[in-house]
């Protein structure tokens, strides 16, 4: 059995931004019970003994944890590259301050456009200036700078400009990361997934792109699995490479197996009842699909097997019921007609635009951690 | 679509050092280095992490060649060429020219 290189660590759901592709489960009041200091540190030295090397601090918006400098600073003296994940708000200059002076190594800040009516109107909250800000303070701090982008129907037409606006920013390394289309992304996935000359368009910029600006900025591009012929290597294989806990201490095999785990009624991994040697090596949530075993026909007797794995159990139990079954997302699934209805809606130019849901503010939430709305 | 652009080419003069968004480390729990970045960790050997150890930005490419040269019998004329133009290409090192 391989030891975990990564953890993300969701240190809370609340979000001052709406976006309508977030990937946090819909059932965002049942994570409001969360990790205390202290058990967060027992977490990143159980996790740094188990091999973890990189700690990714997420969320929602994991500043708004008041502890991010104590989190940031143990997962340092324990040796762990640390990367925050951010949407920039909350990032103020003393508080930058204090991260980079407890061995922060990396920030990544998200935006959603490269104008501010768009971005704004995608995060369902006025923050696209701030955000510029945000980046900006990072390079004078000496950080690097990774910028992430989720591409949908509404932002990928401008892709160019995003690069520009990234390139003006002095960004060392852009993350173009089509939706995929988990906890909230799912039920708006109509008015997210992109048509297929919106993808070409899109893919053809890259390419420029990485010809012209590839010496500065390193443009990581990926695609809407969607349009694939095969599933993507869902984090490279069941329990193999990194885990996630989340705000409320269930350990996750992927960041999006919530909604799983309630299906398959496995028992919670909690690192509040386990520690997490166990959960890794033993418990019957992250063992469920760990290797080949479990595999279904095509997978079982395709030579692809060991590059995707199967491909994604949580998009099969989401589209399927089913987490044991070939992700649809294969051409050879026999489920794939679930995915191609989807690309065909995508691409029928008379189908008239529909509403967004918004990933909604969970107020409870925040004052649970003791910020304000 | 790949994410990787051609090899990058690596002249005796120039002066490598690790990009600023990268680190090495020992991993204690595995006995081998690491090359530790945002999205992904490089697993790199003895020699791969001797070389990196030299990459300063002050010495040059033939310097770090030469010292490797002198401590491990192993190391061929276009080893340290290859390894480094590996990571350059993987924006994982820069090199400075001159």
């Amino acid at each position: 059995m391989d030891r975990p290189f990564a953890l993300l660590a969701e240190l809370t759901y609340a979000c001052p931004l709406h976006c309508p592709y977030c990937s946090n489960p819909l059932a965002l009041d049942e994570y409001r019970d969360e990790l205390t200091t202290e058990e967060w540190q027992r977490v990143l030295a159980e996790a740094a003994e188990l091999g973890v090397l990189q700690l990714h601090l997420s969320g929602g918006e994991p500043l708004q944890r008041h502890d991010i400098v104590e989190l940031v600073q143990c997962a340092n003296q324990l040796g762990m590259y640390t990367n925050l994940i951010t949407s920039g708000l909350g990032f103020s200059t003393r508080r930058a301050e204090q991260l980079r002076d407890a061995g922060l190594d990396h920030v990544q800040v998200s935006v959603q456009a490269d104008e501010q009516a768009l971005s704004d109107r995608i995060a369902g909250t006025t923050s696209f200036e701030r955000k510029l800000v945000v980046a900006r303070l990072v390079k004078k701090l000496g950080w690097p700078l990774t910028l992430n982008v989720v591409l949908h129907r509404l932002n990928i037409d401008r892709i160019g400009g995003i690069l520009d606006m990234a390139d003006d920013l002095g960004a060392d390394r852009i993350e173009l990361a089509n939706t995929q289309y988990y906890g909230w992304a799912g039920p708006n996935r109509a008015e997210l997934l992109p048509s297929r000359d919106q993808l070409e368009r899109a893919q053809s910029v890259v390419r420029a792109s990485r010809e012209r600006l590839g010496d500065r900025m390193e443009i990581i591009y990926v695609i809407p699995d969607y349009y694939s012929r095969y599933p993507k290597p869902c984090m490279d294989g069941w329990a193999r490479r990194q885990l996630t806990v989340a705000p409320n201490g269930d350990a996750l095999p992927c960041p999006v197996a919530q909604d799983l785990v309630r299906g398959l009624e496995l028992p919670r991994a909690s690192v509040r009842e386990h520690a997490l040697e166990w959960i890794w090596a033993e418990s019957p949530l992250f063992t469920r699909f760990r290797g080949d075993e479990w595999m279904p026909d095509p997978c079982r007797s395709c030579e692809r097997r060991g590059i995707d794995f199967g491909g994604c159990r949580c998009q099969a139990f989401a589209l399927t019921g089913d987490a044991a079954r070939t992700d649809p997302v294969c051409h050879l699934s026999a489920d794939h007609e679930l995915v191609a209805a989807a690309v065909a809606a995508a691409n029928d130019s008379t189908r008239p635009p529909g509403a967004l849901i918004p990933r909604p503010h969970p107020r409870s939430l925040a004052t649970a951690v003791g910020v304000g709305a | 679509m790949p994410s990787t652009r051609p090899m990058a080419r690596i002249d005796d003069t120039a002066r490598p050092r690790l990009a600023p968004h990268v680190r090495m480390r020992f991993d204690a729990a595995r006995g081998q280095h690491a090359l530790l970045s945002p999205e992904t960790v490089w697993v790199v050997n003895d020699t791969g992490a001797a070389i990196v150890e030299l990459c300063d930005g002050r010495r040059t490419v033939a310097e770090i060649q030469a010292d490797l040269q002198s401590r491990y019998a192993h190391v061929a004329d276009g080893d340290v060429h290859r390894f480094l133009a590996d990571l350059v290409t993987k924006h994982g090192m820069e090199v400075h020219r001159g």
